[in-house]
C-alpha cells in the first residue's frame, strides 16, 4: 500500500462513466423499474384486487420485501458504526458501500409501505392524525429518523472527497456533475477546525445510529409480535430479527465489494483480506441467526399447542416445507460451510455464500409474514375458494422486483457519481500508517 | 285554481322553511332546497294530497309537487365517534338455536351493500374434539372492550365508542390492514377493489354508524347497527334469524332480545352458562354466547357435511 502515490489513489477511485456491462445494467435495472411503475398504475386505478391478497392473507410479498429492506439497511449501521467505534481499521473502505445499502435500502423500505396501503392518497392522515400507541406510527417515527441519520453518516465523509472531485474537474466528465459537487461541498476547504468538526459529527452519528438501528428494525418485528397470531406471538421476535439483519446486510455488502472490485478494478483497496474478515463476520452472524431459529422454532414445537400446531407443520413438512427448509440452508447453513474454511473466504466463494444469504433471506422474510396469516385462529370459512391461497399475481412480483431493482439503481448510480470508496480516508490512512513506520 | 296558487306558496314556503332549517343545523348540500326549475316546469296534476307542515297546520299539495326526500346522514361523525350515552350495547348468541339458515348473513350483507363472496357475519361449523357433536358458530365482530383493532390504528380511523360499539371511519382508513392482523376473531375484511354498487346506494351520503357505501382500499366490519339502535330497533341479523338465535340490548338496562322474547341478560347468562370467545387473550368481547345444548347433529344436509369436512 506505501508505494502508491497519492495521485495514484485519486485516478484509482474517482467515479468511472459505464463501461458496454454497466450501460446493460443500468437499462435492465431501469426496464424493471419501469414495469414495476406500470405494475403500480394498474394497482393505483383498480385498487389491491390485482394482487393475490385477501382477506385472511392481508398482508403479502409487500410487507415482507418491506421487511427484507429495513434488514438490509441495519448494514449501514454495523459496518460505519459498530466496526468504526470497535477501531475495526480494516472496514475504511467498506463504510461508504454499506452507507449507500442502507440509504437506497431504507428508502424503498418507505416507497413500498406506500405500495402496500389501500389508500395511499390518505398517507398524510398519518401526520394528521397520527396516534402514537400503534406500532406503525413508532415505524414511521424511527424510519424517517434512520434515514436522516444515514443521510448524514453518508454525506460528512463525502465532503473532503467532493473537494478531490472539484478539483480533477475534468476527469470526472461532465458538467452538471461538477456543478452538484460545488452545490453539495464548495463551502468545504480542509482546514483543520472542519475536519475536527466533521469527525466530531461523524463519531456522534455513529454513537446515534445504533439505538436507532435496532429501534428500526425492532419496532418493525413488533408490527407482528404485537398481535395475537401463532407464528408471530412471541417475545423473541425484536432480537430475532435484528441478528437476520445483520446478517443479510453483512451478506449484501459481501456482494457488493465484489461486483464493485470487478466492475472498477479496485483489487488493491478491497483486498482478500476483506473478504476473509467480512466472511468471518458473516460466519458469526449467520451462526447467531440460527441460534435465534431455533428458539423461535424448537421451543413452541416442543410443546405443540394446537394453535401453534398446524402453523409449524405447514412449515416443518407441510406446504411451506420446501420454501422453508431452501431459507433455512442458503440464508445459514451453507453459507456457515462456504466461509468456516480459509479457501471459501476468497472472494469468489465469499461472493456466492453473500449472494446465497441475500437471497435464502428474502424468502425467509416471505416465511414470516405469510403462513402466520394462513393459519387464523377461527379456521378459513365463509369465503371464496381464492381467499383461502395466496400466490402473488404478476403484479405483486413486478413491483417487488421493480422496487428491489429501485434500490439496486441507487447504489450504482451513486458508484457513478462518487467515489465508492473514500478516497481522503483512504490516503490519510496510508500517510498515517507511513508515519507510524517512520516513526519506528 | 285559487286555492291551487296558495297551497303552491305554502308548499313552497314551508320547504324553504324547512331548508333554512336544516341549513342551521349541518354543514354541507342541503337536501332539502327545492329545485327551482322542476318547480317551474312540473305541471298540477290536480290529484290533492293532504299533508302535515312544520308549523303543524293541515295543508294541501298537488301531488306533482311531492317528490322523495334524500336520505339524510343521520349524525355527524363526531357524534358517530363518540356514541350513544348510556348505553352499553350487547349481543347475546344462543348457539343451542343456530341451523345455519344464514338468514342473519344475507340480511347482513344485503343492508350493508357488502362485496360479494365477502361476509361480515361468519356461521363457522365447529367441533370441539374428534368424538364431541358439531355445532354452528355464527360470528359477528366481537366489539371488544380491549379491542386489538383499536390499539394498532394508526389513524385513529377505528375506534371504540361509549356505548361499547368498535366502528370504523372509512374516510380516514389509510387502508394499512394493520387491524386485520391484529383481530383474533378475523371479523374484518377488506374492499380489495371498488364495489359495484346500484346509483341509489353508492350516492348515500357515508356514515360511521351505517358503514354504507363501503369504499374501495379502506377495510370494513360488522357494526352492530348503530343506525338502528338509534331509532330503537334492532340490528339486521337479530331481525332476520327465525330462530331467534340473535339477542341484542343493553347491558345498563340488564336486558337483551331477539324480537319475540326478552330476557334479563344478567340471568340469561348466568342461568344458561354464557360464555365469551377467546376470554384468555383479555380482549374482553361483548358478544356472549349461550352453549350448543341439544345438539341435532350431525349435520343433516350433505352440502353441509362437506363443508364440515373441509373445514
Amino acid at each position: 500500500m506505501e508505494s502508491l502515490a497519492k495521485q495514484k489513489i485519486i485516478e484509482d477511485l474517482l467515479p468511472q462513466k459505464f463501461g458496454k456491462a454497466g450501460k446493460i445494467w443500468v437499462v435492465i435495472l431501469l426496464a424493471f423499474c419501469t414495469l414495476g411503475f406500470v405494475a403500480y398504475c394498474m394497482q393505483l386505478s383498480k385498487g389491491l384486487v390485482v394482487t393475490a391478497m385477501r382477506d385472511y392473507v392481508s398482508w403479502g410479498i409487500y410487507i415482507s420485501n418491506f421487511v427484507f429492506f429495513v434488514a438490509i439497511s441495519l448494514v449501514g449501521s454495523l459496518i460505519t458504526a459498530v466496526l468504526r467505534l470497535s477501531q475495526a481499521k480494516w472496514s475504511t473502505p467498506l463504510t461508504r458501500i454499506a452507507e449507500i445499502i442502507a440509504v437506497s435500502a431504507i428508502t424503498f423500505a418507505s416507497i413500498i409501505i406506500v405500495v402496500d396501503m389501500g389508500r395511499p392518497d390518505r398517507f398524510y392522515n398519518l401526520f394528521i392524525h397520527a396516534r402514537l400507541q400503534s406500532p406503525i406510527v413508532w415505524d414511521v417515527i424511527v424510519i424517517t429518523t434512520y434515514f436522516f441519520v444515514s443521510i448524514l453518516l453518508l454525506y460528512f465523509p463525502l465532503l473532503p472527497d467532493m473537494a478531490i472531485l472539484m478539483k480533477f474537474k475534468d476527469k470526472t466528465g461532465m458538467a452538471w456533475l461538477n456543478k452538484m459537487y460545488a452545490f453539495l461541498g464548495s463551502f468545504w476547504k480542509n482546514t483543520k477546525a472542519q475536519i475536527h468538526i466533521s469527525e466530531k459529527a461523524v463519531n456522534i452519528l455513529s454513537i446515534t445510529i445504533i439505538p436507532v438501528a435496532f429501534a428500526i428494525h425492532t419496532v418493525t418485528s413488533w408490527l407482528f409480535a404485537t398481535t395475537y397470531r401463532p407464528g408471530w406471538d412471541s417475545t423473541n421476535f425484536g432480537a430475532y430479527f435484528i441478528s437476520g439483519a445483520f446478517l443479510v446486510g453483512a451478506g449484501a455488502v459481501v456482494v457488493a465489494m465484489y461486483v464493485f472490485r470487478k466492475a472498477y478494478h479496485l483489487e488493491k483497496y478491497i483486498q482478500n483480506e476483506h473478504f476473509d474478515k467480512m466472511g468471518k463476520v458473516l460466519v458469526m452472524l449467520a451462526l447467531l441467526y440460527l441460534y435465534f431459529n431455533v428458539n423461535e422454532f424448537l421451543v413452541p414445537a416442543f410443546k405443540m399447542k394446537k394453535s401453534e400446531e398446524e402453523h409449524l407443520m405447514g412449515l416443518f413438512t407441510g406446504e411451506f416445507a420446501p420454501v422453508f427448509w431452501f431459507a433455512i440452508s442458503t440464508a445459514m447453513i451453507i453459507p456457515i460451510l462456504i466461509l468456516i474454511t480459509k479457501r471459501g473466504r476468497k472472494p469468489l466463494p465469499a461472493f456466492i455464500a453473500g449472494l446465497l444469504v441475500v437471497i435464502g433471506s428474502w424468502f425467509k422474510r416471505y416465511l414470516i409474514v405469510t403462513p402466520t396469516l394462513l393459519h387464523p385462529f377461527l379456521p378459513m370459512h365463509d369465503v371464496p375458494e381464492a381467499y383461502k391461497h395466496y400466490f402473488p399475481t404478476w403484479q405483486e412480483w413486478a413491483i417487488a422486483l421493480g422496487s428491489l431493482a429501485g434500490a439496486l439503481l441507487i447504489v450504482t448510480l451513486f458508484a457513478r457519481i462518487f467515489p465508492i470508496i473514500p478516497i481522503q480516508e483512504t490516503i490519510t490512512e496510508i500517510e498515517e500508517h507511513e508515519m507510524s513506520i517512520t516513526k519506528i | 285554481m285559487k286555492t291551487n296558487d296558495t297551497s303552491r306558496r305554502e308548499f313552497i314556503s314551508a320547504t324553504v322553511l324547512a331548508g333554512l332549517a336544516v341549513a342551521g343545523c349541518s354543514s354541507g348540500k342541503n337536501p332539502f332546497q327545492p329545485d327551482t326549475a322542476t318547480l317551474e316546469t312540473v305541471k298540477p296534476s290536480g290529484e290533492m294530497v293532504k299533508l302535515l307542515s312544520v308549523n303543524g297546520e293541515v295543508i294541501e299539495v298537488d301531488k306533482a309537487f311531492l317528490k322523495p326526500v334524500p336520505e339524510l346522514p343521520q349524525v355527524s361523525n363526531q357524534l358517530a365517534r363518540q356514541g350513544i350515552a348510556g348505553k352499553k350495547f350487547v349481543m347475546v348468541i344462543d348457539l343451542s338455536r343456530c341451523k345455519s339458515l344464514k338468514k342473519c348473513q344475507s340480511a347482513c350483507n344485503h343492508m350493508h351493500s357488502i362485496h360479494p363472496g365477502q361476509n361480515w357475519i361468519k356461521v363457522y361449523p365447529q367441533q370441539e374434539a374428534d368424538h364431541t357433536a358439531p355445532y354452528w358458530q355464527p360470528t359477528t365482530c366481537m366489539h371488544c372492550d380491549e379491542p386489538p383493532c383499536v390499539k394498532v390504528c394508526p389513524v385513529d380511523a377505528t375506534f371504540k365508542r361509549q356505548d361499547g360499539i368498535v366502528l370504523i371511519d372509512s374516510d380516514r382508513c389509510i387502508g394499512c390492514r394493520f387491524c386485520m392482523a391484529a383481530c383474533p376473531y378475523s371479523t374484518r375484511v377488506f374492499n380489495w377493489e371498488e364495489l359495484n354498487l346500484p346509483k341509489e346506494i353508492a350516492e348515500k351520503p357515508y356514515s360511521c354508524e351505517t358503514s354504507v357505501p363501503q369504499k374501495k382500499g379502506t377495510v370494513g366490519k360488522c357494526d352492530f347497527c348503530p343506525d338502528m339502535a338509534r331509532k330503537g330497533e334492532l340490528p339486521h341479523c337479530v331481525s332476520a334469524c327465525p330462530n331467534g338465535v340473535f339477542m341484542f340490548g343493553d347491558l345498563n338496562e340488564d336486558a337483551v332480545t331477539n324480537g319475540s322474547e326478552t330476557f334479563r341478560f344478567s340471568e340469561l347468562v348466568r342461568d344458561k352458562a354464557g360464555y365469551r370467545l377467546m376470554e384468555d387473550l383479555g380482549t374482553k368481547p361483548s358478544v356472549y354466547y349461550l352453549p350448543p345444548v341439544n345438539r341435532n347433529f350431525p349435520f343433516e344436509n350433505k352440502e353441509e357435511k362437506e363443508e364440515n369436512k373441509k373445514s
